[in-house]
């Protein structure tokens, strides 16, 4: 077998001498005979290795071709190798397989003309503000970026060393889907990325950027990584496109509607945010980079920081209205507490009734979970439980110090949402905040109701401090509904909700049995969290050994 | 400060205003006089400063400020023996005077007679002319309806100025140069009259082309004593509404001025007035004064008298209420050096030079740091400014023992005023106090119109500046790369990567593109721009929402409003706030590669400019309307807006109704 890889890569080196000479476009099979015919050419093709170097790798370089690369550009995207260079700090990449070539010898795929360097991928690490990450890039301009045994290989070995050296992995998709010619060896190459990505998933952080076409198989690598993001207008992704789905539903939608940006955004939560174009989403994710850390066993990055632990946020004292109906926007809050007002939210238009993303509090990184009353009343259901429960496991996978602002009047009622299991999802949500085991700080800011209440990580599922704010409310139920309980058909409703207000639409009842650990001033908020964090910084908390936790999926 | 005569029967003071808490809590503690307020539950900030507090109700201010029940309650609930009504609200309102007086609660301004005589317009000009005070020619007359307003502009001759007779200030004055003219002016102030004051009569007379708006501060008590406190020049309005303020005025001559101070006084004496009161008058070029009104009130600019004069008119005011005879004579009052006002507006100074805006004060930082300077204001970080108010944020005053020191202390106290969450008119504001003609005392009530015909555009950069402020963007945007480079104790940063000492950059202004080299030594930025060589200095703190910078020597305060993660850097710079993107070189170079994204063609659609209400739709779907035609009103802050179609078309589609509240770019009416 290795003597055959030998004669094997020993003809393709003749191959390469002798397109120097010939047209390189028109070469014949080069036979060891050849070689030994006119001993020479041994030292001959040593001299002329440094040139095929040289040639290969400027024939990587260029890709699919300046024509490809001109096309890419007019459809409103950079080249694969652009984007590398523009997402790492200048002159840190380090590239792997530039001199990969696709393995295929059917369909005429064997032919030199449809060899380029590479393949349809450029891999390999560099650095982002210094910190190490692993980067694939699909290059378009080479079929189509498609799939194939090799390109697969090349993503497999950049993800293997990142696992074993605890580094991120960043996917820049823009790929037609797999190579049809390879067959099932292009199959093959996406379950060797599956497994990778699975593996990987806790071990590292995952990181897709799609920036082009992702379709059919190939859109399970970007849902089993951590973080998947569009760009707007130019990347899709979907299982089957419009054609296939107008011939086997009949259902008339264009790709942008199947499958771009806004869809995955805003409907289907397959995707965490959309970016304006190439450029603006590469410098995001740069900036997005810097709040995660390099691996399960790092902690959270704390970058230098000017915003002071001890501000006093006054503008908090009246963020939550005297009226229990009126909304607020809890991004003020959110905005209010972090370092320089600074918050990368994740999945900003899905599921707006809970907010969820990343800050820094005192430099240090950490996650933020909110209700949000101005939207549904800021109630949970299916979608915005699943959404803050991923969040929340991400943070805990990777050493994240989880805050939690609470403001919920309970589960979504209705059929749509039993039927839909709002019993399973919303488990997902309790499952995630009692397994974690990092830092988590929580801020109850106004109603805190039945269930709903237990799950918004409190003091029962192992949160290590809980503040309620004066106008916290804990209880089972707002005023109204408790009183038409308790008081059934008694004729002095409004004097009951009264006493009721009075004994429950308060932090007391919660403060008085330990389950909030304080009752702070909103204006001080910061500050507490500020100090809780370095305090909670070296906590330590495990949970009982098992193969793994099995969350009601 | 005469603390020590006021009596136990003064003790308990109810203000019913806002902007003025601090001040009136400083008032009333240097008077020994608790000092209780009312408020509503949506803004709670001057109830912070004071003793107690009692809700009137929520906003609108018909139910609240304005709600004389809820107010004497209050009175009642605190114990107040006198109410101070600020400026505003109940503050000229006979009636509130009056039902006070029954219920034994002293009203901190002028007995009832002054106050009806000076609030109707007709007859305070009547009692003007009786005073021999110089009245506008032309004056007279109560308008029925439309037919009667053209009638009586016919008489007086064009240009003439209808308002409402209740009113104080521009609202509801409008200026007809024709008839069509007088009948649109006499449909909108009574309407404006009647939403504002309850009272829809109106009053026109002949209109002062380009004239000043100066005014006499008078103080007089109960015992016949009467004494003028020099002036105040309010010419820069708009819309007939102050924005900048000074005392004195640089037009005035002494001889003017007496002969004016005098004739106020003269007018107070008139009407037996006692308390604080301003004479409002018209100037033309040749000196000539003519009466306007009298607000028998305490003005908003009212600060400014008191830095240059140094009496505290609220206490004066207060003093006067229980009966003391006053404390100084003519003589006494003197002009120490120079104090302007600016109103900071909550509003837009891009839409006719201010329209209304809202939202949440998400940072709120007052210039108070700075000496010499006041602000008076009633809000604080976190609130919320709402349609139901006058959009005013603060009254920002500066004194200086010159003019040219005071304006350059207002431009110091602009740059540092941090306002985020709301538009505001700070750049307006900057530009005025810069602005060549008004440094040099040459204005009018005109001075808008006339600098900024096309409207008002923001400061225009000269290329020193532009240098300056795309350097100072640079340097920003490399200090924020810097940092996002330092990590605290991570082991895991590469030890062979070295700090960026030269950064090759592109930014760009306004569609202009500029390539940048920089490099850094220490705090300092050398950046190579165009082949001009800009040194920009400072110590950063990214946190702060000011930013002292020192470029080529010069010392100036940036704000930054915000930076995002693809190089987009608003700054605040000279007032007005630029967008400008940094990029690397490389990411510039590639940036041609990118789609343009089609913004929406806003011709057809009529969006709201601002939150307010629906008053009236004067289409429905399927007119055709003519470009500038009417299509609805949008009543905000009380002032209406004609929302005109912006080409000929016909309406495809109404999306508001009569009564709906509307926010800041909803969709009002499609056009086909």
């Amino acid at each position: 077998m290795a003597a055959l890889k030998v004669v094997r890569s020993g003809s393709r080196l003749l191959n390469g001498f002798q397109s120097l000479l010939n047209n390189p476009r028109k070469v014949t099979c080069g036979v060891a005979a050849t070689v030994t015919k006119h001993p020479r050419w041994y030292c001959v093709s040593h001299l002329s290795v440094q040139e095929r170097i040289e040639r290969k790798r400027k024939a990587a370089l260029s890709g699919g071709g300046q024509q490809r690369i001109e096309a890419q550009h007019r459809r409103g995207k950079l080249t694969a190798r652009e984007r590398v260079e523009l997402l790492l700090d200048p002159d840190s990449f380090v590239e792997y397989d530039m001199f990969v070539e696709h393995r295929c010898s059917d369909f005429g795929m064997e032919a030199d003309h449809n060899k380029y360097p590479g393949d349809s991928v450029v891999t390999g690490q560099g650095r982002i503000n210094g910190r190490l990450v692993y980067v694939f890039s699909q290059d378009f301009t080479v079929f189509g970026g498609s799939l194939s045994g090799a390109h697969a290989q090349k993503i497999c070995k950049i993800m293997d060393q990142a696992m074993m050296v605890g580094a991120p992995v960043i996917g820049l998709n823009d790929s037609g889907g797999a190579r049809i010619q390879e067959g099932v060896e292009s199959l093959a190459g996406y379950a060797d990325i599956f497994l990778r990505n699975v593996m990987a998933s806790g071990v590292i952080p995952q990181i897709s950027l799609i920036m082009g076409p992702c379709a059919g198989g190939a859109v399970y690598s970007p849902a089993l990584t951590d973080f998947t993001f569009m760009v707007k207008d130019t990347s899709y992704l979907f299982i089957t496109g419009p054609d296939v789905v107008k011939s086997v539903t009949n259902e008339d939608v264009t790709q942008e509607e199947l499958g771009g940006a806004k869809t995955h955004t805003a409907v289907s939560g397959v995707a965490h945010k959309a970016f304006e174009n190439d450029i603006d989403a590469l410098l995001n994710l740069r900036e997005f980079f810097n709040f995660l850390p390099l691996s399960n066993k790092d902690s959270a990055p704390i970058t230098e920081c000017h915003d002071p632990s001890d501000r006093l946020v006054p503008g908090l004292d009246t963020v939550v209205p005297l009226e229990t109906t009126k909304a607020y926007d809890m991004l003020d809050i959110i905005h209010g507490i972090a370092d320089e007002r600074e918050f990368f939210e994740i999945m900003p238009n899905y599921a707006k009734n809970i907010v969820v993303g990343f800050a820094r509090m005192n430099g240090r990184t950490v996650g933020i979970v909110g209700n949000q009353p101005k939207v549904a009343s800021g109630c949970l259901d299916i979608n915005s439980s699943v959404k803050g429960a991923r969040f929340v496991r991400f943070c805990d996978a990777f050493n994240i110090p989880i805050i939690t602002f609470v403001d919920v009047p309970g589960f979504l009622p209705g059929t749509a949402q039993e039927y839909g299991g709002i019993i399973r999802h919303g488990a997902k949500l309790l499952f995630a905040f009692a397994e974690a085991t990092v830092p988590k700080i929580t801020v109850i800011t106004r109603k805190a109701y039945g269930g709903a209440y237990d799950v918004m990580s409190s003091k029962h599922l192992r949160g290590d401090v809980n503040y309620a704010w004066p106008s916290a409310e804990v209880a089972v139920m707002g005023a109204k509904g408790a009183v038409q309980i308790i008081f059934r058909g008694k004729e002095n409703q409004a004097e009951a909700e009264a006493e009721y207000v009075e004994k429950f639409a308060n932090p007391f009842p919660a403060a008085v049995r330990g389950f909030v650990d304080d009752i702070i001033q909103p204006s001080m908020t910061r500050k507490r969290i500020c100090r809780d964090l370095e305090v909670l910084a070296s906590k330590k908390q495990a949970n009982p050994w098992k193969k793994h936790a099995n969350i009601p999926l | 400060m005469a603390s020590h005569r006021v009596t136990p029967a003064l003790q308990r003071v109810l203000f019913t205003w806002q902007h003025v808490a601090w001040k009136s809590r400083c008032c009333a503690v240097a008077s020994h006089a608790k000092y209780s307020t009312v408020y509503d539950p949506a803004e709670k900030v001057h109830v912070k400063m004071a003793d107690e507090a009692v809700c009137v109700g929520p906003a609108p201010t018909n139910k609240s400020y304005l709600n004389m029940d809820a107010i004497l309650e209050a009175a009642r609930q605190t114990g107040a023996q006198a109410v101070h009504p600020g400026y505003g609200f109940l503050s000229e309102n006979k009636e509130f005077a009056r039902r006070l007086a029954a219920h034994g609660v002293t009203f901190i301004g002028p007995d009832t007679h002054a106050i009806q005589a000076m609030g109707d317009k007709i007859e305070s000009k009547l009692i003007a002319k009786k005073a021999k005070v110089n009245t506008i020619p032309g004056f007279d007359g109560v308008v029925k309806d439309a037919e009667e307003a053209v009638r009586i502009a016919g008489e007086i001759g064009y240009p003439v100025m209808i308002k409402a007779s209740a009113g104080g200030g521009g609202k509801g004055m409008r200026i007809a140069w024709n008839d069509e003219e007088t009948r649109e002016g006499f449909r909108f102030s009574s309407q404006e009259a009647a939403s504002s004051f309850g009272d829809d009569r109106l009053l026109i007379e002949k209109f002062i082309d380009n004239p000043r708006h100066i005014e006499i501060q008078v103080l007089a008590d109960k015992h016949g004593n009467a004494l003028w406190l020099n002036e105040r020049e309010c010419s820069i309005q708009r819309r007939n509404q102050k924005v900048v303020e000074e005392a004195p005025s640089t037009f005035l001559d002494p001889e003017t001025r007496c002969a004016m101070g005098e004739q106020a006084v003269s007018l107070a004496k008139a009407v037996q007035y006692s308390s604080a009161g301003t004479v409002e008058f018209l100037v033309d070029s040749k000196k000539n004064f003519y009466f306007l009104e009298m607000n028998t009130r305490l003005q908003v600019e009212h600060p400014i008298t008191e830095c240059i004069t140094g009496l505290d008119l609220v206490q004066q005011m207060i003093r006067v209420a229980k009966g003391y005879p006053l404390q100084h004579r003519q003589a006494d009052i003197p002009i120490n050096g120079w104090a302007i006002e600016s109103r900071v507006y909550a509003e837009d100074p891009y839409k006719s030079f201010g329209l209304p805006s809202i939202g949440r004060l998400s940072q709120y930082q007052e210039p108070v740091n700075i000496p010499a300077v006041r602000v008076d204001s009633g809000i604080q970080e976190g609130s919320d400014i709402s349609i139901y108010y006058d959009p005013m944020i603060s009254k920002l005053v500066t004194y200086g023992s010159t003019r040219a020191e005071a304006l350059q202390r207002m431009e110091e106290a602009l740059d540092n005023y941090v306002i985020r969450g709301v538009t505001h008119n700070i750049p307006l504001l900057r530009e005025i106090i810069t602005h060549p003609r008004f440094v040099s005392g040459d204005i009018s009530t005109k001075f808008l119109q006339e600098v900024y015909p096309e409207g008002f555009k923001g400061h225009q950069l000269s290329d020193s500046e532009r240098w300056e402020l795309l350097a100072t963007a640079v340097a920003l945007f490399v200090a924020a790369q810097l940092r996002s480079q330092r990590f605290l104790g991570n082991l895991r940063v590469s030890s062979s990567q070295q700090e960026q000492r030269r950064w090759e950059l592109s930014v760009e202004l306004e569609k202009g593109v500029h390539a940048v080299t920089v490099s850094r030594s220490g705090s300092t930025y050398a950046v190579d721009l165009d082949g001009k060589r800009v040194d920009v200095s400072s110590e950063w703190n990214l946190a702060s929402a000011l930013l002292p910078v020192t470029v080529n020597g010069t010392q100036r305060t940036v704000q930054c409003l915000s930076r995002s993660a693809s190089g987009e850097i608003d700054l605040q710079y000279l007032g007005t706030s630029y967008k400008l993107r940094v990029l690397s070189k490389l990411a510039a170079a590639l940036n041609k590669h990118m789609p343009e994204k089609v913004p929406e063609d806003t011709s057809s659609i009529l969006r709201s400019p601002m939150p307010g209400s629906v008053v009236a739709v004067s289409v429905k779907a399927g007119d055709t309307v003519a470009e500038g035609q009417e299509i609805c009103v949008i009543e905000a802050m009380k002032m209406q807006n004609s929302m005109t179609a912006a080409k000929t078309a016909k309406v495809k589609s109404v999306h508001c109704n009569a009564g709906d509240t509307v926010g800041e770019g909803d969709l009002l009416v499609e056009l086909e």
